[in-house]
């Protein structure tokens, strides 16, 4: 049941409207700091446009799709119209009024900070006020998740929440915490210095209070991914998912794990105590297990769905999968990303060996891969899934959706592999010229250009991508029938009142950030002498 | 369904959340904050608790070590991006009386027909900051620090407002347009060295670095060799000297000979 389509429609095509734009910049970069583009004679043009592509990849595109697909999800797994519309539309408006307002200053080149913030780096405060509005917008989605989800409880006393809607509010809830630390930076630390009331700020403490957003907002952008491989990739294959509650306890290590690690970031930071980097890192090794028990279990899944279509043989079903279904390929193409990018971040969460990787282009290869591309990937297979529903027409041309997954797993590919390679060579990230005819780096010239390519095969792909949808909007009308998520081979009947509900993981999940950040912000925060002079940018 | 049920030790999976996290987090802490530091034998604590600050990461003052007393001064000067940002009508005029003095080496319109440096158009800033070095000694120069020693605070600031305001006429040795060099355009990335222009004018001003178009070829050259050797070191931070240091001979030739035949109106204007 999809009743508010119109709602959703606009985040996705706002969401996949800035994309459109920030993958226009992505392609741009890559291209004029490679041997093949021509020495950009300003570089401060690189860093707008790298502002630009960062703030809307990592703040705006991911939490529009979040947002789209949560109100998606609350609909039609809850079977319930969504209360609260005119707050889900305030909180659209607000999103749009926020990138508008940061995306003047960064055009103008007043607020070159990256999306990272950098401080003592300064720019306007236009900038950070925008950011603030998408994270508000946001915020205002977060809680009518969880008031849907209590409206729908006090309707079905004691009903298993349905698998989908369970893990979007867990999403929901992880992302309202992590943004915290940031929200903090921005309120009490940077937005008063842009606003000249103040002249001094602790980058130190601002790092710390920025490690805390970083490490679990990744898990915010792969919440729809993940939501996907167990809700709809199983159903749109045939299959059933293996185990509901596997499925439940992933989502709930989430909430609890992915934020008290976020000082894995601040490695290389004299200003955080050895025991806690020490502390941090070892949670960080439990991260991995969520996705661990994802993979088996979508796995499993995946061997029912071959199986039910009379595959045999150990691996032999692999063959009697639906290959032909852009549903299969994309959670193909996104396993592959994800066990190369994991690989890789093994290497990023061990302290020794991260000292040879850190800011160099390693990690935006990295990050590229498993974001870009596995977290990505997923995000097109919802909007193929949901469009019908949403539009009311049919998707017909499945061989172009196939192409454009196809284009997007090898642009990937042939973007990130030369990328992580230059990285270990020692290539540092965020710099908008390199001299390839040096000596010392022409051997990295090579790999850059590859890079290259595969940014506009990517380009390619996510034009691809947008007509697809823009088509989609005009084809024959089709009754797509309802939107149904898949079931699980038990399908549950009651759960253990922990597994139904978040109260528990979220009060561990703020436990475990009061124990790992309590000491190390306070300290940074009540020590004198520790604020340095803002260096605002353009200014003389 | 309530929170009651949940929130208790006699609910198992309370118990189990509540007990594995617990306990990781204690296990963790102590290997962290006891084991891992004396694990490091060229590290000494004085006792546990020492070892447990130091991993917390307290902030220690450092032992009060004698510092030896620096041979050379280094410059005290502290620039903001507000450093002199209002002149004043008065202030440039009273600048312009105290200029006289200077007009003998310096020109009387700021630019200089021998290898004195130009002083026309430059950054209000960068006057005032070497005025400051020549006067407290962290940059000498047998000619030019005795007109700065008597100098006050506001002489200084208001010869710094009346050399940023005069025009930046074109100087007095220009020679037909050179190639630019790479290391110019460039820098060398590889050894650490940017575009001068990116914090010369060209591109960017980096506040306290001087534009320096038509500049003396002959001064600009005795400038960079001096930042290599280390005769010169007023730069904050080094950044100058980490720059002279990397650079070839010929390197040096040709930036100081490009930049000479330059006219200033390349040079960013400051807002
Ligand atoms: C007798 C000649 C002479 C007089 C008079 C003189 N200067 Fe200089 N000035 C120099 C020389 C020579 C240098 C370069 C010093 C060096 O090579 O390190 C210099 C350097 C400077 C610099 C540094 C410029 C740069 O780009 O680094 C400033 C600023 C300056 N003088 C200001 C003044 C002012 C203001 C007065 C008047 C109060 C003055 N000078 C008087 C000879 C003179
Ligand atoms: C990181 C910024 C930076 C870069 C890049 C840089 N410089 Fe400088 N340079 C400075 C600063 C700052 C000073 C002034 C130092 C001081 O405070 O006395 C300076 C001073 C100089 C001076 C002395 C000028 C005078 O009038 O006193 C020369 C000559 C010079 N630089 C040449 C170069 C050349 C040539 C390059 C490129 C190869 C270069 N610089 C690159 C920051 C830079
Ligand atoms: C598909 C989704 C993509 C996402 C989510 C994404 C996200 C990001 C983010 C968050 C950053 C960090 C910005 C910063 O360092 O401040 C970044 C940097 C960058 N991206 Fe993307 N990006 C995507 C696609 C692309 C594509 C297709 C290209 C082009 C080939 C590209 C090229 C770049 C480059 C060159 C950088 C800067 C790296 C550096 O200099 O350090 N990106 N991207
Ligand atoms: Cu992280």
């Amino acid at each position: 049941m999809l009743v508010n389509r119109k709602l959703i429609l606009a985040h996705f095509w706002l969401a996949f409207a800035v994309f459109g734009i920030a993958l226009t910049l992505g392609a741009w970069q890559m291209f004029i700091r490679s041997p093949i583009g021509t020495w950009l004679s300003n570089p401060e043009l690189y860093y707008r446009s790298l502002t630009a592509h960062g703030t809307v990849m990592g703040y705006v595109f991911p939490t529009l799709v979040a947002m789209g697909f949560g109100y998606a999800i609350s609909e039609a797994a809850l079977q319930q119209r969504l209360v609260g519309v005119r707050w889900a539309w305030a909180g659209f408006w607000l999103i749009v009024a926020g990138s508008v307002m940061a995306v003047i200053p960064i055009a103008l080149g007043r607020a070159s900070v990256l999306y990272t913030f950098y401080p003592p780096l300064i720019g306007n405060v236009f900038y950070y006020l925008g950011v603030v509005l998408v994270v508000v917008g946001s915020w205002i989605w977060v809680a009518l998740m969880s008031v849907n989800l209590r409206v729908w409880r006090k309707a079905h006393p004691g009903a298993p929440v349905p698998l989908a809607m369970f893990a979007n509010v867990a999403g929901s809830y992880l992302w309202a915490w992590t943004a915290v630390g940031a929200a903090l930076e921005l309120l009490l630390q940077i937005i008063p210095v842009a606003a000249g009331l103040k002249s001094t700020i602790d980058a130190g403490l601002a790092r710390v209070l920025f490690s805390w957003t970083l490490h679990a907002i990744v898990y915010f952008w792969l919440m729809p991914t993940y939501i996907a491989y167990y809700t709809i990739v199983p159903r749109a294959i045939g299959g059933r998912v293996y185990s509901d509650s596997m499925a439940r306890i992933s989502f709930i290590l989430f909430l609890v794990v992915a934020m008290p690690i976020g000082m894995h970031h601040t490695f290389a930071d004299p200003q955080v105590g050895a025991g806690f980097k020490f502390i941090h890192s070892a949670f960080t090794a439990l991260v991995a297990l969520p996705t661990l028990l994802t993979v088996f279990t979508i796995c499993a899944s995946v061997e029912i769905a071959a199986r039910l279509r009379g595959g045999r043989g150990l691996f032999g079903w692999i063959r009697a999968l639906p290959w032909d279904n852009p549903m299969m390929l994309a959670l193909a193409f996104s396993f592959v990303m994800l066990g190369f990018g994991g690989a890789g971040g093994l290497i990023n969460m061990s302290y020794q060996l991260d000292a040879s990787i850190h800011n160099t282009q390693w990690i935006t290869g990295h990050f590229h891969l498993i974001f870009g591309g596995a977290i990505v990937i997923m995000y097109f297979a919802i909007a193929y899934d949901l469009w019908p529903h949403l539009t009311g027409r049919e998707l017909i041309d499945l061989r172009l959706i196939r192409t454009q997954l196809w284009l997007w797993f090898v642009g990937m590919i042939v973007t990130t592999f030369p990328w992580h390679w230059v990285g270990i060579l020692g290539m540092p990230r965020r710099m908008a010229y390199f001299d390839f005819g040096d000596p010392a780096i022409a051997p990295q010239a090579l790999s850059v250009t590859f890079s290259a390519i595969g940014g506009f095969i990517l380009l390619a792909s996510g034009i691809l991508f947008i007509v697809i949808l823009a088509r989609g909007m005009r084809a024959p009308r089709a009754d797509a029938g309802p939107y149904q998520f898949a079931l699980a081979v038990h399908q549950p009947t009651t759960v253990p009142v922990a597994l139904n509900t978040h109260g528990l993981w979220v009060a561990l999940m703020i436990a475990l950030t009061l124990t790992n950040y309590g000491y190390p912000i306070l300290t940074l925060a009540l020590s004198e002498g520790t604020s340095v002079p803002a260096v605002y940018v353009g200014a003389q | 369904m309530s929170t009651s049920e949940l929130f208790t030790f006699r609910n198992r999976h309370f118990s189990l959340a509540v007990g594995i996290t617990a306990a990781i987090l204690i296990v963790t802490a102590i290997a962290g904050f006891l084991v891992l530091p004396f694990a490091q034998p060229w590290v000494q604590f004085a006792n546990v608790w020492d070892a447990i600050c130091s991993a917390a990461g307290v902030p220690q003052r450092a032992p009060k070590v004698t510092v030896p007393e620096q041979s050379t001064r280094l410059s005290e000067v502290v620039l903001t991006s507000s450093t002199l940002a209002r002149p004043s009508q008065e202030g440039i005029g009273r600048g312009a009386t105290l200029a006289q003095r200077c007009a003998i080496c310096h020109g009387p319109t700021g630019v200089s027909r021998a290898d004195s440096p130009n002083l026309a158009g430059q950054y209000a800033a960068v006057i005032y900051k070497q005025l400051l070095d020549f006067r407290s000694g962290a940059r000498t120069n047998a000619v030019m620090s005795p007109f700065a020693v008597n100098l006050t605070d506001q002489e200084i600031a208001d010869l710094s407002h009346y050399y940023a305001y005069l025009p930046r006429l074109p100087a007095y040795h220009p020679t037909p347009q050179l190639p630019k060099p790479s290391i110019v355009i460039y820098g060398a990335p590889m050894r650490g060295i940017a575009p001068c222009g990116s914090c010369h004018g060209s591109l960017d001003n980096k506040i306290g670095s001087p534009w320096l178009e038509g500049q003396s070829e002959a001064y600009m050259k005795a400038q960079l060799q001096a930042f290599a050797s280390g005769e010169r070191r007023n730069d904050i931070s080094q950044q100058m000297r980490n720059i002279a240091r990397a650079m070839t001979p010929q390197e040096i030739d040709q930036a100081a000979s490009y930049y000479a035949s330059q006219p200033p109106d390349v040079v960013k204007a400051v807002d």
